[in-house]
Parts: structure tokens; C-alpha cells; sequence
């Protein structure tokens, strides 16, 4: 019996973790306060701000496609969900990457309704 | 007893001996290390910096090169480790400065000028290259760690 509840807490706790794109998006919408806009999403991602790069810079226009890292060279795998089944499934990985990128392209992080945003975009590209 | 030892410590010393002959930069396994490392660039090889130049560059990740690669403290102590274990031996040579402070680029170390000395400053230049840390511009297998000069070639 007790192996049966370590077993079924395991699973829950693997279920908890898993996550998908669309969570990300009703997360960011959360803690925004407000419902995002696909289009000001798209604005940001093509838009430099000040700094050297803007988000397509490295994962292009249209994120369906590679991109490439414009400084190294190095190709980056789409970043759109509809294009690249692994992108927007582990918190950790997607926080760590907002924060990274955002300081590069903004100098500064990004509030959750440009995160919000971003998502909805990215979700809207077939 | 001594004729035990000492055909074991025979194959100790061949087996030591091995990884400096080959002149190998093959990446030892780490998953944190591939993960984290090896995202924005190919995984460089921990042996061709020593562990002081290591250790100045996991203590400054947030400024890598102009980029924020920041990661969680349990990551980055786990890769510092790891560089360490790995850094360089002897033929890596003189990683430091003028000053006397640990170089961050292996491209700026002396071994590093002395394997590229044919390469003219017109060829570094060159849009296909971009930077001469853009090892898999001329080695092919660079991600895998193989840098053997019949595998190098030069790109338009
Ligand atoms: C200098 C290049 C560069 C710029 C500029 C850049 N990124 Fe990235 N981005 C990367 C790299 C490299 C990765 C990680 C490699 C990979 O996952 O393929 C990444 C990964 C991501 C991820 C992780 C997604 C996942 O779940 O896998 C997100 C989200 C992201 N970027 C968003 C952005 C946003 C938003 C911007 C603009 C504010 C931006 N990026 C600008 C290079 C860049
Ligand atoms: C967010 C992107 C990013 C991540 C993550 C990253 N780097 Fe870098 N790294 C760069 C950039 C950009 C450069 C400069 C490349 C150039 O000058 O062409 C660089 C350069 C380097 C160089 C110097 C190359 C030379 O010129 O000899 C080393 C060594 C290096 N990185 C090691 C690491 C290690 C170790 C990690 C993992 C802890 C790491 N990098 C993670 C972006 C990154
Ligand atoms: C512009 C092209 C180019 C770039 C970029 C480049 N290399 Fe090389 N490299 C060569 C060539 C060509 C040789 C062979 C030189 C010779 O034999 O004279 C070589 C030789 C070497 C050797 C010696 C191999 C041996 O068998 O002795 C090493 C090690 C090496 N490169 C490492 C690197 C690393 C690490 C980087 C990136 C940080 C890098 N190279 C970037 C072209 C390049």
C-alpha cells in the first residue's frame, strides 16, 4: 500500500511538472492582469529597443523557421511550438531564457505582459 | 606479489599516457555541462584553458562575453567543478595575461596563436569565419572535439 502512494505521488508529482506552450501563455496572462495581444507580440519580437538585437536577430521573423545566434553563428532550432515540439515544455528552461535574452536585447528583463505577449504570437504561427 | 603489481602498474601508466599521445580534445561526458554550455556555441574543450581561467570565467556569467548566461547556483558550481577536473596540463601552455591574469579566450591563448600561425589576418575576416571562436567555421568536428589538422579546412 505504501509502495502504491509513493507510486501515485511520483506520477502526480510528473504530471505537475510537464508543462505545454498554452500554460505558459494563461501563466504570463496571470500574472500581467491582462489578455495578451498576438500582434504587439510580434511588434516586440521584430523591434530592436535601444540595444543591438531584437528577438528575430537569433530566431528570425518568422520563428517557424531555424534561426541562428548572431553573434557565434550557431544554428538555433525553431522557436514557434507549431514548428519544434520541444520549445515551452520545462518552466526552468523557459524562464532561463526570457531572463538571458531579454537582458541581451533589452537590458533589462521583460515584464509578463510582453512575455504574455510574445507567447501569443508564437502560439498563432502555423 | 611484486609480479603482480608490476605488469598493472605497467598498463596504469600506459593508460595515463594514452590521452596525452593522442593530443585528444574529446569532450569528457556531462549532461550539465552539454546543457548549458554548448547552446549559444559548440561545448569548448575544457582542456585547452587551465582552472584558474575556468574558475574567473563561472564567476562572471551574467557578463559572458557580452551575453547573460547566467544559470542557478547548483549549476554553476556543478560545471565549475567539472571545467576543473578536466582544465588543462602542461601542453595547454601559458594561459595568462601580461599581468599575469587568467585569459577567458582560448583564442587569445599562445598555443592557440601558435596552431593558427598560417592563417592570415585577411582569412579571420572573412563573413563564413566571423570570429576566430567560430572553431566549427574550419573544423567540421569541432562539437565532438576533434581539431586534428587533416580535418581543418579553410572556408570561402
Ligand atoms: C543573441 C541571440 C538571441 C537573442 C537576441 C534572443 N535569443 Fe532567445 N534563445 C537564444 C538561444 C541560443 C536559445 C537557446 C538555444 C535553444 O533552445 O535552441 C534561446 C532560447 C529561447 C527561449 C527558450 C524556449 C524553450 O522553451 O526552449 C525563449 C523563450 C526565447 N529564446 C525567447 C527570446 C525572446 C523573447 C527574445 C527577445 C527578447 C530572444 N529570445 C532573443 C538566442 C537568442
Ligand atoms: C547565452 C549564450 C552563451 C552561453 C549559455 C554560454 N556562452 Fe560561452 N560565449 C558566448 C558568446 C557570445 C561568446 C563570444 C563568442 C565570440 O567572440 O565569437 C562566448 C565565448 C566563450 C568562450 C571563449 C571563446 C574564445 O574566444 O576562445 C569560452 C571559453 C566560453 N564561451 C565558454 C562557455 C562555457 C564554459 C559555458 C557554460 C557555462 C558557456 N560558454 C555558455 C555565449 C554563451
Ligand atoms: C579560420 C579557420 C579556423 C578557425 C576559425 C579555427 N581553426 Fe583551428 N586550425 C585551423 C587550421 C587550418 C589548422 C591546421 C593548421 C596547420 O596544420 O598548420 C588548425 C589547427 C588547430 C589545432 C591543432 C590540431 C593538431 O592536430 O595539431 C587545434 C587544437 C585547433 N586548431 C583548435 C581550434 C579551436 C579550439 C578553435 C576555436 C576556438 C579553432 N581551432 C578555430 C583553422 C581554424
Amino acid at each position: 500500500m505504501r509502495h502504491i502512494l509513493i507510486i501515485a505521488a511520483a506520477l502526480f508529482a510528473a504530471d505537475v511538472q510537464a508543462e505545454t506552450p498554452r500554460d505558459f501563455l494563461t501563466r504570463f496572462e496571470k500574472e500581467a492582469g491582462a489578455v495578451a495581444s498576438a500582434e504587439r507580440g510580434a511588434r516586440f519580437f521584430t523591434t530592436k529597443q535601444g540595444g543591438e538585437w531584437s528577438c528575430a536577430s537569433c530566431h528570425t521573423e518568422r520563428p517557424m523557421q531555424a534561426g541562428r545566434h548572431a553573434k557565434t553563428g550557431k544554428a538555433i532550432t525553431p522557436l514557434a511550438p507549431a514548428a519544434n515540439a520541444e520549445r515551452f515544455t520545462d518552466a526552468a528552461k523557459v524562464d532561463k531564457w526570457f531572463r538571458r535574452n531579454c537582458n541581451d536585447t533589452l537590458n533589462r528583463l521583460c515584464s509578463a505582459q510582453e512575455k504574455a505577449d510574445v507567447m501569443a504570437w508564437l502560439l498563432a504561427l502555423k | 606479489m611484486k609480479r603482480i603489481i608490476a605488469p598493472s602498474l605497467f598498463a596504469l601508466l600506459a593508460a595515463l599516457a594514452l590521452p596525452a599521445q593522442a593530443d585528444s580534445y574529446r569532450l569528457p561526458k556531462n549532461a550539465v555541462f552539454e546543457e548549458e554550455c554548448s547552446s549559444c556555441h559548440i561545448a569548448f574543450p575544457p582542456q585547452m584553458l587551465h582552472a584558474d581561467s575556468w574558475r574567473a570565467m563561472m564567476g562572471d556569467l551574467s557578463r559572458h562575453f557580452g551575453s547573460d548566461a547566467s544559470i542557478d547556483e547548483k549549476h554553476r558550481v556543478a560545471i565549475t567543478d567539472f571545467l576543473v577536473a578536466n582544465a588543462g596540463g602542461r601542453k595547454t601552455g601559458d594561459t595568462r595575461d601580461a599581468q599575469g591574469k587568467p585569459l577567458l579566450r582560448i583564442t587569445e591563448t599562445a598555443r592557440f596563436a601558435k596552431k593558427h600561425r598560417e592563417i592570415s589576418a585577411a582569412t579571420w575576416k572573412r563573413p563564413s569565419i566571423k570570429s576566430p571562436a567560430n572553431c566549427a567555421a574550419c573544423h567540421p568536428l569541432a562539437a565532438a572535439g576533434e581539431y586534428s589538422d587533416h580535418s581543418a579546412v579553410s572556408p570561402k
